[in-house]
């Protein structure tokens, strides 16, 4: 079984973001990059099922510039066989993402499709469905769990009242939640190892695919800034506020 | 031409989520229809149609959408979408598992969690957990989003909307559904509670959120919980407050052990007012908070039951 995995170069979780002051973007100069959290558990997932014997081959692949490169070595040094960039300038939207997802789940005979339910600076949450959409496939979003069985898989999602499981046939297209996995770290040797491992660098256009999107951003502002408000002494007074002040109990 | 509204329900009655993606659709354009697709569903079709201002109800009643599976419900809303100028669902787990998939089948972009109507081809949407508003115009010919629920009001009822039914089935072989687990709970919703007492680390284990409970049963508040919470396994996940859980706006939210992280944030700080208990009076969560009190939630919570019952 071959699995693609996606993994997308975003802003560290830890680091406050700022709108940069002319509205046009975020101001992540110097900022701290990394793996999306969620792609960095679908490379844990991937990896596991590669362990467990159920699958031979895992791809990475980033969408993005060339510094994407460097996200691709994480998900190698954690045990990804062969990464490929598709090299794009500016950020693709998530339509033109599923698009190239699809090209190459088509190319390489994908079995298995693993991403994050979304990235935590565009916060879309669309492409694994795009994808499963455009291939036909079945998807398993906001996932777990996930277990192949007798050449199906298993997938438990976290839904709003709780947890719903279905059986996909394969190919499919599994979208990881946080409570999937816990990732592991890389280590030096596998680092050292990864160097070695071989990225393919394409273009959208070698695999027929157009970019443009529809969708254009006109701003980016910061919101409403909420200030702090004042410390009560005890409880009593906390109940006093609540209900006399504000009003709300 | 119409919007149309995905709804959103259990077969037997609607979700709230759905009145706010219908008062979405109102700012966007008056003529509004709403679609349907259950099994069984007959009651959900006569309250959508009870929504003031809708138009239409289009009913899909078919067993192949018993459980509303994207994978079949997708091909419907697509098929039904071509004749609308917009499709809008909430930004519910429902909503997020099959809006993207009928963008796709239609060639346009999808546009999350919209928490304003600029006009009728432009929204505003939070981005990088909150930190940001993104204004996005979008030239696709069918605008496909979803609807952040906090950020519009219910829609009325009091409307006499027609139904119609259509035969169009999508049986669909190739995902399963085995089962569902739904937590059973005598306390209001989260995402449409009035007020809401949530638990972080702080809270130490699964039993001490029975300290919680006490106070949410004297005010009928519901019960959240930060992610550490529901990690460390004190909770069930649906518990969850933040980007990657629910996104709550209540009258009154009370924060009791949580640090405040931002990604917490981004699903309570729209809350009309915000408390927090926490014994570090330098955690970020009293930098929001409109009443902070610094102390061991062990003991304020009990002192606060016992207030609350006077
Ligand atoms: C991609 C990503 C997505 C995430 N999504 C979410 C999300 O949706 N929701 C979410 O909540 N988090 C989310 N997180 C996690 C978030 O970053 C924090 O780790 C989490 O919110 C911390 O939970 P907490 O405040 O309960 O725990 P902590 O940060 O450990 O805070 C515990 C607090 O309890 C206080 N405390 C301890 N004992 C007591 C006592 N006896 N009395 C009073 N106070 C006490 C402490 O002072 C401390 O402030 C996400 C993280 C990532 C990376």
């Amino acid at each position: 079984m071959k699995i693609l995995v996606g993994v997308k170069r975003v802003v560290d979780a830890n680091v406050k973001v700022r709108v940069k002051s002319d509205g046009t973007g975020m101001d992540l100069a110097n900022a701290k990059m990394a793996i999306n959290p969620f792609c960095e558990i679908a490379v844990e997932e991937a990896i596991r099922m590669k362990e467990a014997g159920v699958a031979d081959e895992i791809i990475a692949v980033s969408i993005g510039p060339q510094v994407c490169q460097e996200q691709i070595r994480t998900a190698l040094a954690l045990g990804s066989d062969r990464g490929i960039l598709v090299e794009t300038e500016d950020q693709a939207e998530p339509l033109a993402v599923a698009k190239i997802f699809k090209a190459i789940i088509e190319k390489e005979e994908i079995n298995l499709v693993i991403l994050g339910k979304l990235s935590i600076d565009t916060d879309n949450n669309q492409v694994g469905q795009m994808i499963a959409a455009l291939c036909n496939y079945p998807q398993g979003t906001f996932a777990c769990s996930a277990e192949i069985k007798e050449g199906k898989i298993e997938v438990s999602r976290e839904i709003d009242g709780g947890e719903q499981t279905v059986l996909l046939d394969l190919p499919a297209i599994v979208t990881t939640d946080l409570r999937l996995n816990e990732p592991r770290y890389a280590s030096l040797p596998n680092i050292m190892k990864a160097k070695k491992k071989p990225i393919d660098i394409i273009q959208p256009s070698d695999l027929g695919v157009d970019i443009s999107s529809n969708l254009k951003t006109l701003g980016i502002e910061t919101p409403a800034e909420r200030s702090a408000g004042v410390k009560v002494e005890s409880v009593a007074e906390l109940v006093d506020k609540l209900r006399n002040e504000a009003k709300v109990i | 031409m119409a919007i149309l509204v995905v709804a959103e329900h259990d077969n037997s009655s609607l979700k709230s989520g759905t009145l706010n993606a219908v008062s979405a659709a109102q700012q966007i354009g008056s003529d509004v229809n709403v679609l349907v697709a259950g099994s069984n569903s007959r009651a959900v079709a006569v309250s959508a149609a009870q929504l003031t201002g809708v138009v239409k109800v289009i009913h899909a009643d078919n067993a192949c959408y018993e459980h509303q599976l994207a994978e079949s419900v997708a091909p419907l809303v697509a098929e039904f979408g071509k004749s609308h100028t917009h499709v809008l669902a909430a930004a519910t787990t429902t909503g997020k598992n099959l809006l993207p998939r009928v963008a796709a089948l239609l060639d346009v972009a999808q546009i999350s969690d919209i928490v304003e109507v600029k006009s009728e081809d432009t929204f505003v949407r939070p981005i990088y957990a909150g930190n940001a508003l993104a204004t996005v115009q979008s030239s696709d010919s069918i605008k496909v989003l979803t609807v952040r629920t906090t950020a519009f009001a219910d829609a009325a009822t009091g409307g006499e909307a027609i139904i119609e039914d259509t035969d169009f089935g999508v049986e669909q072989a190739s995902t399963k559904f085995l089962g569902e687990t739904l937590s059973v709970s005598a306390r209001p919703e989260l995402t449409s509670a009035s007020i809401i007492i949530s638990g972080g680390r702080g809270m130490q284990d699964g039993e001490n959120f029975v300290l919680l409970e006490k106070v949410a049963d004297k005010l009928g508040a519901a019960i959240g919980a930060s992610r550490a919470a529901v990690d460390a396994g004190f909770v069930p996940n649906d518990y969850q407050v933040g980007q990657t859980g629910k996104i709550v706006a209540p009258d009154l939210y009370v924060a009791v052990g949580i640090s405040g992280a931002i990604q917490h944030l981004a699903g309570m700080k729209d809350s009309k007012v915000i408390a927090a208990i926490n014994k570090d009076e330098e955690a970020p969560i009293f930098q929001i908070a409109d009443y902070g009190l610094v102390a061991d939630l062990f003991k304020a919570l009990p002192e606060l039951e016992e207030l609350l019952t006077e």
